[in-house]
């Protein structure tokens, strides 16, 4: 240990500042916890199929979340029900660990009749709120391990003219449970101008169905400079017009991800071809922010409601309010 | 134009895209006081360079390493080869494309942690507990470097000796380098000091349950609030006294109670009485004693995490009990101002490593143990509360709606693969 010996006689024999105390150190000892411990981040993407869901995630994370795909054909898809299939890798950088969940829903909007789809999703939604509830509730709460959906990409198909029915009812009905990212796929078969128009029209179908899309936090007053200007320009590009690829093309003499088209290359990482940098950098920048939506929103909305109703808690016990009853018993025991 | 500045941005936060091969090696970032070198990463080194100085230009060659990518990125002139990633950008977990390395930049989300911590600011609770006139008061001021004890803070205050032991709580707000924290001292005059002390640990033990309580009823309640506000006492500082001799019954008796509790942290108050051998040896028979009677003092070795911490933590118990001397006079020492109490044989420093452990004392405390502390009582000591506590409503099954409890037998793996 003899550099933080050397450190240390460095730091306490010469004068400080006087006055100084040293507990501005605390976010530092903070961040030593949590390099240790890791963070677990779950993301759902929702969309039709071949809207380059997958290939979108396996970008965005580089790597292969997905390694043996068979897509089914056709009479496969048409009495398929939507299925949940989440996918976990651990990825790690520079000592941070990051525990990356991806839900999967294959066969969403796929069945001739579309009606259903959104149900089993907001089940599996729900279900993972009420396990965390009977964890947090239950005596042993040293590994709580957090599955709950921290983030959902919606992919908005690009052919349209803006949202679909399908599209707004699935949105308002998740929008109070989790935080709903809407996301343009495919966003190469759009011009910019066409781009520009679908997003501010998707934008006012939005407002006017009154669904609640995650809003990225605005920068506080004493950030520096740049970080109030990339959040500004995230927030004007909302929704995010993606291409996703994970093919490595040779263009203008480097090596870039894109997809080869005889009229040209679409890179997948310049922010002038789409908007792939900026959905990561938001993704990863507000993390935390998403994380903590989840909880103090979205979650204690859930509790709420749930301990309201009461009744049977997914084939275990009982959760129950505290009745005044109990509150004051708890009282008149405890000082007695 | 807008988004070439957004690109240098992009870069300069570290957001290398794959394009951008390059060896990252991981650099071994500025080491905390206390901490072994390896801990801290490169990204944490930019926010605090005002107390980093010495260990900036570790930062900085990387800062250095930085720059040019941008230009090169703009220019697209640069042929870039393909170098494999270091471990550290480890891919073993998961396939990969062939000659597809990367890097996604997962550090950023623990900037947003530390920026959103540093907003919120933090709370910390110390008890002290000791006989009248072992300088409890007067140590709290020194550490915390401002008149935040109860004497400081009372307008006209006259010491005397209180007929039972009663518990007296001060909050301040305390701000420095942009960190704000909320500290409650929670003094307990009376302790100890009456002829039959029989049971004086006995409100005090009443006072930290209490707090749990609290914490417990918002935390179980309906509509909880988001933070909910912690006065649970995070360390209990325990003034002994400088006998030179052994521990008393009184002190066994306290700390064998509390330490099942709270984190306990004896102190030899008034050190300057004892010589350094006296001290060598005092500490001795006190660990000796601490053994004997299974008294389980903060750092507690059963929760070490992982080997590094047990590294860290041993050190620390090699030298429990701190002997400490506090003041809050300044005197002139070789043209510096010291703090320190000046008797006609010389002036004792309480800064100085050599004359006194005042500044390992607050050093464990404040500035490398803190979280820690905070830690243990809300992952352990108030976790042991909270079963204990639904455990005896379960049984008892009180009043019209009982607070049942769920999966209170049932074996949790501890992957907890929940999907």
């Amino acid at each position: 240990m003899s550099q933080a010996e050397k450190l240390k006689q460095g730091q306490f024999t010469n004068p400080e500042t006087p006055g100084y105390v040293g507990f501005a150190n605390l976010p530092n000892q903070v961040h030593r916890k949590s390099v240790k411990k890791g963070f677990e981040f779950t993301l759902m993407v929702v969309g039709e199929s071949g809207l380059g869901k997958s290939t979108l995630i396996n970008s965005l994370f580089l790597t292969d979340l997905y390694p043996e795909r068979i897509i089914p054909g056709a009479a496969e898809k048409i009495e398929r029900t939507v299925q949940i299939e989440a996918s976990t890798v651990e990825i790690e950088e520079r000592g941070v660990k990051l525990r990356l969940t991806v839900v999967d829903t294959p066969g969403y909007g796929d069945a001739i009749n579309s009606q259903d789809c959104f149900s089993t999703i907001i089940a599996y939604i729900d279900d993972q709120f009420e396990r965390y509830l009977h964890d947090e509730s239950g005596l042993n709460r040293r590994h709580i391990v957090d599955n709950r959906v921290h983030c959902c990409f919606y992919f908005i198909s690009p052919l349209g003219h803006g949202l679909k029915p399908l599209d707004v009812q699935f949105m308002k009905a998740i929008h109070n449970k989790v935080n709903v990212v809407p996301v343009i796929a495919k966003a190469d078969t759009l011009t910019l101008r066409e781009r520009e128009r679908l997003k501010r029209r998707i934008l006012d179908e939005i407002d006017e169905h009154g669904i609640k899309i995650y809003h990225l936090p605005d920068a506080e007053s004493d950030e520096d400079e740049d970080f109030k200007e990339q959040t500004r320009i995230l927030k004007a590009s909302i929704p995010f017009a993606v291409v996703g690829s994970n093919q490595q093309i040779e263009a203008k003499g480097k090596k870039v991800r894109g997809r080869l088209y005889p009229w040209g290359v679409v890179e997948v990482e310049n922010p002038e071809h789409n908007d792939f940098l900026k959905l990561r950098t938001m993704l990863i920048t507000h993390m935390q922010d998403l994380q903590e939506v989840t909880q103090d929103l979205h979650y204690e909305n859930f509790r709420s409601e749930r301990l309201k109703r009461g009744g049977r808690l997914s084939s275990h016990g009982y959760i129950l309010p505290l009745s005044p009853a109990t509150v004051v018993h708890m009282k008149t025991q405890h000082l007695s | 134009m807008l988004f070439l500045y957004f690109c240098v941005f992009l870069f300069r936060c570290s957001f290398i895209s794959s394009s951008l091969s390059r060896v990252w090696l991981v650099r071994p970032g500025p080491a905390a006081f206390f901490l072994p070198a390896s801990r801290m990463s490169n990204v944490c080194a930019n926010d605090h360079d005002d107390d980093l100085e010495g260990i900036l230009s570790d930062f900085e060659d990387t800062q250095q390493g930085l720059e040019p990518q941008v230009q090169m990125e703009e220019s697209e002139v640069e042929k870039i080869d393909e170098i494999p990633c270091t471990s550290n950008s480890s891919l073993e977990d998961h396939t990969r494309d062939h000659g597809f390395f990367g890097y996604v930049g997962i550090e950023a989300v623990l900037d947003q942690m530390r920026h959103k911590a540093m907003k919120t600011g933090f709370e910390f609770n110390v008890m002290v507990v000791g006989q009248s006139g072992l300088g409890k008061s007067t140590l709290m001021n020194t550490l915390f470097k401002s008149k935040v004890s109860r004497k400081s803070c009372t307008p006209d205050y006259e010491e005397k000796i209180h007929k039972t032991v009663h518990l007296q709580s001060v909050s301040h707000v305390i701000e420095e380098k942009g960190v704000k924290m909320k500290l409650t001292i929670i003094d307990t005059p009376g302790f100890g000091d009456q002829i039959n002390n029989e049971n004086c640990w006995d409100p005090i033990e009443k006072y930290i349950n209490v707090q749990y309580e609290e914490y417990l009823k918002e935390e179980l309640s309906i509509n909880r609030k988001r933070r909910i506000p912690d006065t649970r006492v995070h360390c209990c500082v325990y003034f002994l006294p400088p006998s030179g001799h052994w521990l008393r019954p009184i002190d066994v008796e306290f700390m064998k109670r509390l330490g099942k509790i709270v984190n306990i942290v004896p102190v030899i108050a008034k050190a300057d009485t004892l010589t350094i051998e006296e001290r060598l040896e005092f500490r001795d028979r006190i660990k000796r004693d601490l053994e004997a009677y299974e008294i389980s003092v903060y750092p507690q070795k059963e929760y070490d995490q992982d080997v590094e911490d047990q590294i860290l933590n041993d050190k620390i118990r090699e030298k429990i009990p701190f002997a400490v001397v506090g003041t809050d006079k300044e005197h002139q020492v070789n043209g510096n101002k010291i703090l320190g109490r000046k008797t006609k044989w010389g002036i004792i420093e309480v800064e100085n490593v050599a004359h006194c452990e005042f500044s390992d004392l607050r050093d464990l405390l404040i500035r490398s143990h803190l979280q820690d502390l905070k830690d243990i009582t809300h992952n352990i000591h108030y976790e042991t509360y909270r079963v204990r506590r639904l455990n005896e409503i379960k049984m008892n099954g009180i009043g019209l709606s009982p607070l049942m409890l769920v999966n209170s037998g049932s074996e949790k793996d501890d992957a907890g693969n929940h999907v």
